[in-house]
């Protein structure tokens, strides 16, 4: 992407994000029960719906590197995983303090929709170890693209399978939040969400435009030292190399 | 010059005869699985300080050390594909990939069945005051098993593949389990209760169980062709 | 596509432009070749050459970084597909189970390529030519490394292949047990060969073409068999040859 691109979509992310926490803070009423906290609704449940819109983006280009061999969509769904893992973050941490001030506790088994997100946060965490474990860098891509398949399948059902544990047991808590949304807490909730949808955007831009111009850098620098008579390596254009690669061993 | 290309299924054959005669040779695997939850099992009875388990309790110690014996074979099954050519071989031969996925995961499947054989009598013997709840766990845990299966035949080769082979198979499988087990666990709490088996959302857990299965068996099908090229 | 081995002028084996890197570094490059169908092309060059490399490409084990290269009408890696059940491959590994006998390895390797019967009676006759039949129910484990080479070639053999791919196909052999083997990886009519060996005089005694690989992986020659002269196929082992001046 070029710069100006990259620099307006930054500025347009920069705008959504601030016209949303306006609206939440100056325009949106306090809900009734929870009073001020609840606002951290605003920031928690958009990156939690952004990361795993993510994880899923993240499958979809995986599917298409298996399919078309080409390695920059490997390089689309290992970045669409990291940003998505790093907005997973964002949700558990705004997700415990929603909880304490809530029930008084930073970690409830009784609600579904985050301990799901757990379960799922710690399947995506495992893509890092998994693709550095492994050598061969065309190797590594295809695996990786299988894992974002399978994790991509199992997020449904694990929110099936956690919801069913929990629904007879314990009823629904944030459900009625969600469910009964007066119209100005979903225009700001929307804002929200759209500035949230764009910050992830932004990210994932940014990481791949950076992976692809220090792979043309090492590619130039090399050229220069080796005068001509070196030949470009396979897999640097696009691809992600592991950890330490080309350090030696 | 050309002859047909053998089966899906005979090929599936092929691995799966071979991979259980090598086993009834060697005893690599199913004797030490069923030595280790037996040895769980102990380790459960002080940990827990419990000399008699029912409900939650006893689905939980049966679903985990099922998966953690379950995790010594996965960590084994593709070792020998690896190191004695079992992959190049695969590769060479007009057959189909997915034959490999199917005949690795029918080889778990025979391992779990075998030790769950030994397994579920010695949890009976150990900790149950009546084992009425058992038998409607049957099929609870065939289901349960097939998940390990297919789970396993799909994260395994990757796992042997990389450097950290030991460690990698199971990272990734005990998340990408959670669902199969919470579902297991659940219904086994109700078929385990102390006032004797309760079918309380029966249905619901086999139904999960088998949506669980059948998603990762499509899904190891599809993509396992993926995992065998070099 | 066109019909694979049908017309007589197509080659068997062309490669053109074909390199192969490990990571950063280039096992092989700008390699060109052509072999008739039916040919023998014999492949020299110092250990690290990438000889064993070039065999796994045309195997279809392992996928060329850049360049095309077809085998048998198939070209390299896409129609791959094509030439399964079409290649007997001798490697450095004998592809086979340690903990399976003689006759259980060839049957399990018959029911993978689709063989009437798991091609048992193929086997028998392969075990008997190159000296296995008395210890067919032999455990791999339990032999030696000249049995288990012996055992792989039948492997190698048992479905017919149209191509061998063959790597030092004699080494680990005492000399009555290769020339029990010889001949059955010999030339034959319809069969195409691609064979490693460090025994120049024999290799270029019953090759049609012959490639010679420098220690860092690129060509010191490809030409017919017969115009060249021995000594200068021998050169390329010295230690000088891999510096590039």
């Amino acid at each position: 992407m070029k710069p100006s691109t990259l620099t307006t979509l930054a500025l347009l992310t920069a705008l959504l994000v601030g016209a949303g926490f306006a609206l939440v803070f100056f325009w949106a009423p306090n809900e009734a029960d929870q009073g001020f906290i609840q606002k951290i609704f605003y920031l928690h449940v958009p990156l939690a719906i952004v990361a795993l819109g993510g994880f899923i983006v993240g499958g979809i280009h995986a599917i298409r590197h298996l399919r078309s061999g080409d390695p920059v969509h490997d390089a689309r769904s290992y970045v669409s995983i990291h940003a998505s893992v790093i907005f997973g973050v964002a949700v558990l941490v705004t997700g415990m303090v929603w909880a304490k001030a809530s029930w008084g506790r930073w970690w409830v088994w009784e609600e579904p929709t985050l301990v799901s997100f757990l379960i799922v946060f710690l399947l995506y965490c495992t893509y890092y170890p998994l693709r550095y474990a492994i050598e061969d860098r065309e190797r590594q891509a295809r695996y990786a693209s299988v894992f974002a398949i399978t994790a991509g399948a199992f997020v449904p059902l694990n929110f099936m399978a956690v919801r069913a544990a929990e629904s007879l047991v314990h009823p629904r808590t944030f459900g009625t939040v969600e469910g009964g949304l007066p119209a100005d807490m979903w225009v700001a909730f929307l804002v929200c969400l759209a500035g949230i949808a764009l910050l992830w955007v932004t990210l994932v831009s940014f990481e791949l435009t950076a992976k692809r111009t220090s792979a043309q850098l090492s590619r130039l620098r090399r050229s220069l030292i080796e005068g001509g008579t070196w030949r470009e390596p396979p897999g640097v254009g696009g691809r992600i190399a592991p950890r330490g690669a080309g350090t030696g061993r | 010059m050309s002859r047909p290309a053998p089966t899906t299924a005979s090929v599936a054959a092929a691995f799966l005869v071979k991979d259980l005669r090598v086993e009834l040779r060697t005893l690599q695997s199913v004797p030490a699985m069923l030595l280790f939850a037996t040895t769980v099992f102990v380790i459960f009875r002080f940990g827990l300080d419990r000399t008699r388990l029912d409900g939650g309790l006893a689905a939980g110690v049966l679903v985990v050390t099922i998966l953690f014996a379950a995790l010594l074979a996965i960590n084994r099954i593709f070792v020998a594909e690896r190191e004695q050519g079992g992959f190049e071989a695969l590769r060479l031969a007009p057959a189909d990939g997915a034959a490999l996925f199917l005949a690795k995961a029918a080889a778990l499947l025979v391992h779990l069945a075998i030790l769950e054989l030994f397994a579920l009598p010695a949890f009976w013997l150990f900790f149950l005051e009546d084992g009425a709840g058992l038998v409607p766990l049957l099929p609870v845990l065939l289901l349960l098993d097939v998940a390990l299966a297919v789970t396993g035949a799909l994260i395994a080769p990757m796992a042997t593949h990389s450097r950290a082979r030991d460690l990698i198979g199971p990272l990734v499988l005990l998340p990408l389990l959670v669902p199969a087990l919470i579902a297991a666990a659940a219904a086994g709490r109700h078929l385990l209760a102390a006032a004797g088996p309760s079918y309380e959302m029966y249905g619901t857990w086999l139904g999960l169980l088998g949506l669980y299965d059948l998603i990762f068996l499509l899904v190891g099908w599809a993509a396992f062709d993926f995992l065998l090229e070099d | 596509m066109s019909e694979p081995a049908t017309e007589p002028a197509a080659p068997a084996l062309r490669a053109a432009g074909l390199c192969l890197a490990y990571g950063e570094r280039w096992v092989l490059r700008d390699l060109d070749l052509e072999l008739a169908a039916g040919g023998t092309l014999a492949v020299l060059g110092p250990n690290g050459a990438g000889k064993s490399t070039l065999l796994r490409i045309v195997a279809t084990l392992l996928r060329p970084t850049e360049g095309s290269v077809e085998v048998l009408g198939a070209a390299l890696p896409r129609e791959a597909w094509r030439l399964r059940g079409r290649i007997g491959f001798l490697g450095h590994q004998p592809l086979l189970y340690r903990d399976l006998d003689a006759r259980e390895n060839l049957a399990f390797h018959g029911r993978l390529f689709g063989l009437p019967g798991g091609g048992a009676e193929r086997a028998a006759e392969l075990l008997e030519q190159v000296g296995l039949s008395a210890r067919a129910d032999a455990r791999v484990e339990e032999m030696s490394a000249g049995m288990v080479r012996r055992l792989a070639v039948c492997r190698a053999l048992l479905h017919e292949p149209d191509l061998l791919v063959l790597d030092e196909p004699l080494a680990n052999l005492d000399p009555a047990a290769a020339a029990a083997v010889a001949p059955l990886l010999g030339p034959e009519p319809g069969r195409t060969r691609i064979v490693v060996s460090h025994d120049v005089e024999a290799a270029l005694a019953d090759a049609d073409r012959v490639l010679g690989l420098e220690r860092d992986g690129t060509v010191a020659f490809e030409c017919a068999a017969a115009g060249i002269d021995p000594d200068r196929a021998r050169a390329i082992y010295s230690e000088r040859a891999g510096a590039v001046a």
